[in-house]
Formats: C-alpha cells, sequence, structure tokens
C-alpha cells in the first residue's frame, strides 16, 4: 500500500512539474467540445437528446485515448528500469490505473461541464449521469492503461493504441451511452440498475485482469 | 500419421452433416420455414468459433506461464482458425439473414458484436505482425490475447441478452430454444459442432506444423551461413 501511495504521489509530482501535459489535455478537450458547437452552430434544433448524449461520450473517448496514450511511453526508458528494479509491477500497474482514473474524472467532469455550458444542459438527473461519468472514467482508464502500456512496447504506438482499444472498450461504451440516456431521460434508478451492475462488473473484470496481466509486460 | 482417426472422424461427421443438413427432415415453424437448416451451419460455426478463441486464450496463459514459443504459435493460429470462422458466420448469417429478414446487414446487436469481435481479432493480428523479436512479441500478443478473450464474451453474449435482438429465440421470434429444438435437429446440430470444430483444429494444426518447419530452415539457414 505504502508503495503505491508514493508511486501516486510521484505521477502527480511529475505531472505537477511539466503543467503542459494536463493543461494541453484539459485544452484538447475543451477545444474539441468548441468544435462540436461550431459546427452544430447552422442547426441547433437537429441537436436531439441522442446526438448531444452521443457527442459527449464520443469527445471523453478520444480524450481519454489522447491522454492515457502517454502513461508510459512520456517516462525513459533508463527511468522504466529504475522502476523495475524498485517496485513490484503490481503496485505500478494499481497506482497508475488509479492515477488515470484521478485525471479521468478530472477531464470528464470539466469536460462535462463545458460541454453543458456551451452546448445547453439536457440532462435530467445530474446525480446518476454524475455517477454514469465517474464508472466510465474509471472503465476507460482501467483499459487504456493496460493497452497504453502494450502499444508503448512497439514502434507505430499512436496508431496501435487506437487500434487495440477502440474495439476493446466499446461494451464499455455501449452501456455507458445507455446508462447516461436513462440518466438524462430522468428515469427511476430502478430502470438502470441493470446497465450499472453491468458497467461494474465490467470494471472490476478489466481491474483484475490488469492486475494480473501486467507482470508479464512489465518483465519484457 | 500417429493420430489420424480425428480427422476421418471430422470428414465422415461433416459429410453427414451437409447430406443430412440439407436432405433431412426439419420442423417447420413461422418466419423460419427451410432456412432453419442454417442452424447446422451458422450457429454451428459460431460455436466452434469461440471455442477455438477459448482454447487459443488457454495456450496464451499457457505461454505466460511456461515461456515456450510453441505454446505461443498454437495461440495465434487458433486464433487464426476462429478468425476465419468468424468471418464465415458472418456470410452464413448474411445470406440467411438476406431471405429471412429481407437485409444482408440489419442493425442488430448480436451482428454489431460479432463484427467488433471480429476487428479485435484483426487487431490481435496487427499487433503481432508488429514485432521482429519472437519472444516478445509471443509474450505482448498474449497478454493482449487473454485481455481480448475477457471482453470478447461480454461482447457477444451478455450485451445481447439485455436487448431485444432480431435473432430466433429472442424478441418474440419463433425459437429453436428448449421446445423446438426436435430431435431431427440435434441429431444433425450435435455432429455438426464437433466437425467444425475439428476441421478448425486441422487448419490450426496444419499451420502451427508449416510454422515449426519454416523457422527450423531458418535456423538451419542461419547455421549454415555461420560455417561458411
Amino acid at each position: 500500500m505504502n508503495e503505491i501511495r508514493t508511486l501516486i504521489r510521484k505521477e502527480f509530482t511529475l505531472e505537477w512539474r511539466q503543467k503542459y501535459a494536463l493543461s494541453g489535455m484539459l485544452l484538447y478537450v475543451v477545444s474539441t467540445v468548441f468544435i462540436c458547437y461550431l459546427s452544430f452552430n447552422l442547426r441547433r434544433n437537429q441537436l436531439t437528446p441522442i446526438v448531444w448524449n452521443t457527442l459527449f461520450w464520443i469527445i471523453t473517448l478520444f480524450s481519454a485515448v489522447n491522454a492515457i496514450a502517454k502513461s508510459f511511453s512520456q517516462e525513459r526508458f533508463g527511468r522504466l528500469i529504475y522502476y523495475y528494479n524498485l517496485c513490484s509491477p503490481q503496485a505500478i500497474i494499481v497506482s497508475k490505473i488509479i492515477y488515470n482514473s484521478l485525471v479521468m474524472l478530472f477531464l470528464s467532469g470539466t469536460g462535462f461541464i463545458f460541454y453543458a455550458f456551451v452546448m445547453g444542459n439536457q440532462v435530467g438527473d445530474l446525480g446518476l449521469y454524475t455517477i454514469c461519468i465517474a464508472l466510465a472514467s474509471i472503465g476507460f482508464s482501467s483499459v487504456l492503461t493496460l493497452v497504453a502500456g502494450i502499444a508503448s512496447k512497439a514502434d507505430n504506438s499512436a496508431t496501435l493504441m487506437a487500434v487495440l482499444s477502440f474495439p476493446i472498450i466499446l461494451p464499455m461504451l455501449l452501456m455507458t451511452i445507455r446508462l447516461a440516456k436513462n440518466a438524462m431521460d430522468g428515469l427511476d434508478w430502478s430502470v438502470s440498475y441493470d446497465e450499472m451492475i453491468t458497467l461494474l462488473s465490467i470494471d472490476l473484470i478489466v481491474i483484475t485482469l490488469s492486475y494480473l496481466l501486467f507482470p508479464y509486460l512489465w518483465r519484457s | 500419421m500417429k493420430k489420424i482417426w480425428w480427422k476421418v472422424l471430422c470428414i465422415v461427421l461433416l459429410l453427414y452433416v451437409a447430406i443430412m443438413g440439407f436432405m433431412g427432415p426439419v420442423p417447420h415453424l413461422p418466419i423460419l420455414n427451410e432456412s432453419i437448416r442454417n442452424t447446422y451451419f451458422h450457429v454451428a460455426l459460431w460455436l466452434a468459433m469461440t471455442t477455438l478463441l477459448f482454447s487459443s486464450m488457454v495456450y496464451s496463459l499457457m505461454y505466460l506461464r511456461s515461456g515456450k514459443l510453441q505454446h505461443d504459435d498454437i495461440a495465434s493460429e487458433l486464433a487464426k482458425a476462429g478468425l476465419f470462422y468468424g468471418i464465415l458466420g458472418c456470410l452464413t448469417g448474411s445470406v440467411w439473414a438476406n431471405f429471412t429478414w429481407g437485409d444482408p446487414w440489419p442493425n442488430d446487436p448480436k451482428l454489431n458484436g460479432a463484427a467488433v469481435g471480429i476487428l479485435i481479432y484483426l487487431a490481435y493480428m496487427l499487433l503481432r505482425s508488429s514485432f521482429e523479436d519472437e519472444q516478445r512479441r509471443a509474450r505482448i500478443a498474449s497478454v493482449y490475447n487473454v485481455f481480448a478473450f475477457a471482453v470478447f464474451v461480454p461482447l457477444i453474449y451478455i450485451l445481447p441478452r439485455l436487448t431485444d435482438s432480431l435473432h430466433p429465440g429472442s424478441g418474440g421470434n419463433s425459437t429453436f430454444g428448449s421446445y423446438d429444438m426436435n430431435n431431427d435437429l440435434r441429431k444433425v446440430f450435435y455432429p455438426a459442432i464437433i466437425g467444425w470444430i475439428l476441421l478448425g483444429l486441422w487448419t490450426a494444426e496444419l499451420r502451427v506444423r508449416i510454422k515449426r518447419i519454416n523457422r527450423f530452415r531458418e535456423e538451419e539457414l542461419a547455421g549454415d551461413r555461420k560455417t561458411l
């Protein structure tokens, strides 16, 4: 536990020292939202709730892929070997997942506030939508962390990252969009229990698998 | 040549399926009618594909535990055979859907799940081809393979259950589930599954052997060059 805490603190310190990475991601989200806003500007009335919801999740997905892709490649090779000597691979993957989840929560939260501000808020049940954002952020970041680890071993990692992660993340994305739609319509929470449980269990499966598989990846 | 019996069994079973599948008696259900014969091909191919992909994952796990390259060879060839079956399953399904639903690719959760499943395994092939070093490729591809299968199962078998599908057996369509799967169908359906699985294993086995021979020859060539 101590190891994990230190590693997470290290990630935050690193991020804080090179502020351009996080602020770059924030700017990425904000400018994407703004591009969508301007593109739909001509026909505001055609922005149905379904389009509104889907657009938000696609923006979130792309910013997640971009934000997490760098989580292994930003550090130099020598430093990775240094970590390899110091701590267990499990501690590394858990700390990376927790850190990336926090970053994603921050990014998608800010993204949502800005999106709702610009495109008009159409959400009926904000509480459920927040839960949905939280579940999705954790799920996206845990899938993408392992895939980023895989892709960073290859040469053309940017393409590989997208190709490997999109089909894997799709079940999660579909469930999220459905849950988010329920939240937008302000349906009773009992209607969405199915989706919430499925999403939670996919999250759990993915996190356990990352925990079990990462040591093999780390060794190479 | 030592274990030829299962290859003979495979040929016999598939011949039986081809003959009985087109000539044998079938129950007459609304909507489906004679097209129910596709159960022997489409449904059996899907089940065989899942089996092949599952065994591919098992071999990937074995590779991660043992580090023997043979296991990874087997895993990758099984995945390739599974992918091939997946494409065949899509094609047979499309032909059938064109007659039954009037559209070769209707918007159905199961179909989209299958397409995404094929994408996952194509990505696996791409991942394999982007490494030069064999051990490294084997390890990283195995990790991805295990991960991919764990996502593939909910995609194909759990998510479609949560929504209505056009497929027989859900959404009020006539089904070949527990009641309607009568003995005429069963007599061909179960042999069909076994036959397709055996055929898949056979193709995978042949490809693994070709791979081994190639590796052996390359090593021999490298050895020759060294002595020269």
